[in-house]
């Protein structure tokens, strides 16, 4: 895996500044096809940042970004997005007024239109949630739900790299479990590389092939997802403490 | 009572508490028995306070006479306004205020509940009000023939104002973007084509889509430097727009005529054929009798022409890819951006499209008054058709309809109302008072409708069957 064909999505010595507050500094992560790689920390650490400099929103200051042997660096979000890249944003953030269709067809806005109902199909295979909720408004979806149609919706631009911050946020384990199956279900029949940002430490590393623990705007940690979960620090600063 | 979470307390514990409470029986307050004893207290207390504040306001009145002010009393009014406000406080607490029953409550249940009978209304509602708007020129000269050209006049006026609503609706309604400032892109279309056949001498028909693109153009200078702004500042610059607009044309005497305005603007022809008198007229071509109503019924069916033109292309644009963008991008930005959608090109479009249809409107309005002058495009124009907008209902085609029949039938409505002189004395003149009619009926739209009257909104896309949303499911939306 560590063969540098396979390398999909490249950060390099990433530096993000909010005004003049800097809160990335100098990250580097790798992205191998086929790969799921997490991404844990604790509040406040930069991970929603990493994710959003991926996305050109803000603009990495100094560093590099290369995605399939193209620099996106400078590349405006939306042309990002255009190459393969698609993004379950933050906070679900799921259009309220629209039904379940409506923002399905809104993740399919970038794809040839005559994938839909293949692509509709897929999704509601991975999530029988949604196709019970199809004409319903977004915003009466329970949190689980929005997060489900969060990334079908994303999955709807048939991405090559599917960027996920934050899937368990404020759900009951249950739910948070059956997203995780899907996550894994994706990787391995599909072969869809994801990059996943959580704080559910535990989870998160228990499906990821490799993790990174980022404290600070640094990346202090780096390893399999095993090896990361028997590390005594990782332990002690994300699995004990919050009985997870 | 409160229960902190201790060892003691378990889930189970806490789900118990819950099945407890829900058991409790329900906490009615304790029925008043002197509710009409304390309905009329109240409403006299109202009553007193109203004629203490307004005594020196209503009951005094001081005029300038020779030899100096002449003090005279108005115990009419001033009782009358007492007895009124004594009344209505009386009828509030009895019908809401002190009753276990509001009827306001009864109202909103109303409104809200039938969704599916109401949609049944607005089903047929839509079908009847076109085809009277398609009948109306000979519906009025055949029953009012009288006073067929007022009637037919009104009907171009709120035709026009229906277009300028279901062109704003685009920017405002669908793209969420507040525009100000829309009045700008009427004065623009209406210029354009003035100046067009003052200097070129171009007719109505050809000025029409130059004016329209003009507009767009204008839609679009406007747009490139708010793209990055938002709700409160957007709604302050393209009010600084349309006063820098109208600004500009009182006072580039040379180009615009200033305060003077543009006078002799060009009447529409069909194909060629003018309405007047006399041989090559129309009335002369077809061999039918000169009568003036018939540029009237003529202009009535160009602007009811534009404005159903208006409505198909907003209907259109809904079920295209750029029309989902426009309501995706009112809901969330960001999330658009990461849908890969260019949210530059997609607020550019909203801003050209609506300022084109403003502009088709502008150059209707010029070529109908035959004169224009900066005066027609004051700020309370914007704020008018914004009214339209948010009192029908942001994003409803129907609720534009109704709000501009109410609105500016209204207005003319109160014209009509004579006959309250007799009852408020000589020179009172509701038209006066219009303004604030309608700021009482915003707010009273604002509190029992604040999605505006249409507040469903059609889905765009539909799997198998067609559901409407109810206004229930819209009212309280996550972020908003």
């Amino acid at each position: 895996m560590s063969d540098q064909t396979d390398l999909m999505l490249q950060v390099r010595g990433v530096e993000t500044y909010y005004g003049k507050i800097i809160a990335l500094k100098g990250v580097d992560v790798d992205v191998h096809r086929g790969e799921i790689v997490t991404l844990i920390g604790a509040n406040g650490a930069g991970k929603s940042t990493l994710m959003m400099t991926i996305c050109g929103n803000p603009q990495a200051r100094t560093g590099q970004i290369v995605y399939d042997g193209q620099d996106i660096t400078t590349m405006p979000t939306h042309e990002i997005m255009r190459m393969g890249i698609a993004q379950s944003p933050e906070g679900r953030r799921i259009f309220p007024r629209m039904t379940v269709m409506e923002n399905l067809q809104m993740g399919a806005s970038l794809v040839d239109e005559k994938h839909f109902d293949d692509d509709l199909k897929k999704v509601f295979d991975l999530f029988p949630r949604l196709k019970e909720r199809i004409s319903q408004r977004g915003g009466t979806l329970s949190g689980g739900e929005q997060q489900m149609l969060a990334i079908a919706r994303a999955l709807m631009s048939r991405p090559k790299l599917l960027l996920l911050d934050e899937p368990s946020l404020g759900l009951a384990p249950l739910i948070v479990k059956q997203i995780f199956d899907a996550i894994r279900d994706l990787n391995r029949n599909e072969q869809l590389t994801v990059f996943l940002v959580e704080q559910n430490a535990f989870h998160a590393l228990k499906l990821a092939h490799r993790g990174y623990v980022m404290v600070n705007g640094v990346i202090t940690m780096t390893g399999t997802g095993q090896e990361l979960l028997k590390r005594e620090e990782v332990r002690a600063a994300y699995l004990e403490g919050g009985r997870h | 009572m409160v229960h902190q979470p201790t060892e003691t307390t378990t889930p189970e514990g806490a789900q118990r508490l819950d099945e407890e409470r829900a058991a409790a029986p329900e906490i009615v307050p304790a029925k008043d028995p002197n509710s009409m004893a304390e309905s009329l207290k109240d409403a006299f207390m109202a009553a007193l306070l109203a004629g203490v504040l307004g005594f020196f306001f209503l009951g005094l009145r001081t005029d300038i006479a020779p030899g100096g002010l002449v003090m005279t009393t108005r115990w009419g009014l001033f009782i009358t306004a007492v007895l009124i406000v004594f009344a209505g406080r009386l009828a509030l607490n009895i019908f809401v205020f002190k009753t276990h029953k509001p009827v306001t409550r009864t109202v909103a249940a109303a409104a809200s509940d039938n969704t599916r009978s109401l949609e049944r209304v607005a089903w047929w509602l839509k079908r009847i009000l076109f085809a009277f708007a398609l009948v109306l020129p000979f519906f009025f000269t055949y029953f009012f023939p009288q006073r067929d050209r007022q009637f037919i006049d009104l009907a171009i006026l709120i035709m026009t104002y229906i277009m300028l609503g279901w062109g704003l609706n685009i920017v405002v309604g669908l793209a969420g973007l507040l525009d100000l400032g829309y009045v700008a892109f009427y004065a623009v279309g209406a210029y354009s084509f003035a100046l067009l056949a003052e200097h070129f001498g171009l007719g109505f028909w050809m000025a029409l889509p130059l004016a329209g693109i003009l507009a767009a153009f204008w839609g679009m200078i406007l747009g490139f430097p708010v793209l990055r702004l938002r709700g409160d500042y957007l709604a302050i610059v393209t009010l600084a727009f349309g006063e820098i607009i109208r600004v500009v044309l009182l006072n580039w005497y040379q180009f615009t005529g200033g305060p003077d305005g543009i006078s002799g603007i060009p009447k529409p022809t069909l194909f060629g054929l003018e309405f007047k008198r006399g041989a090559g007229g129309f009335a002369d071509f077809f061999g039918i009798a000169y009568d003036p109503i018939q540029r009237f019924i003529y202009l009535y069916y160009i602007i009811f022409i534009l404005a159903i033109i208006t409505n198909l292309v907003t209907m259109r644009m809904r079920k295209m890819p750029i029309g989902r963008a426009w309501e995706a991008l009112r809901e969330d930005e960001i999330a658009c951006r990461s849908l890969g959608i260019n949210t530059t090109n997609t607020k550019l479009t909203a801003f050209a499209l609506g300022a084109m249809f403003g502009g088709f409107a502008g150059s209707f309005f010029a070529t109908r008054q035959g004169f224009i002058s900066p005066e027609s495009f004051t700020f309370l124009e914007s704020a008018i058709i914004l009214a339209i907008v948010v009192l029908g209902g942001l994003g409803s085609q129907i609720g534009v309809v109704i709000a501009s029949v109410a609105m500016i039938g209204g207005i003319e409505l109160l014209r009509n109302l004579g006959f309250l002189q007799h009852v408020f004395g000589a020179g009172f003149d509701p038209t006066q008072y219009r303004m604030l009619i309608f700021g009482l009926a915003m707010v009273g739209i604002m509190v029992w409708k604040p999605r505006g009257l249409v507040s469903t909104r059609d889905p765009s896309a539909v799997l198998k069957e067609k559901k409407k949303i109810g206004a229930d499911m819209v009212a309280q939306g996550e972020g908003h």
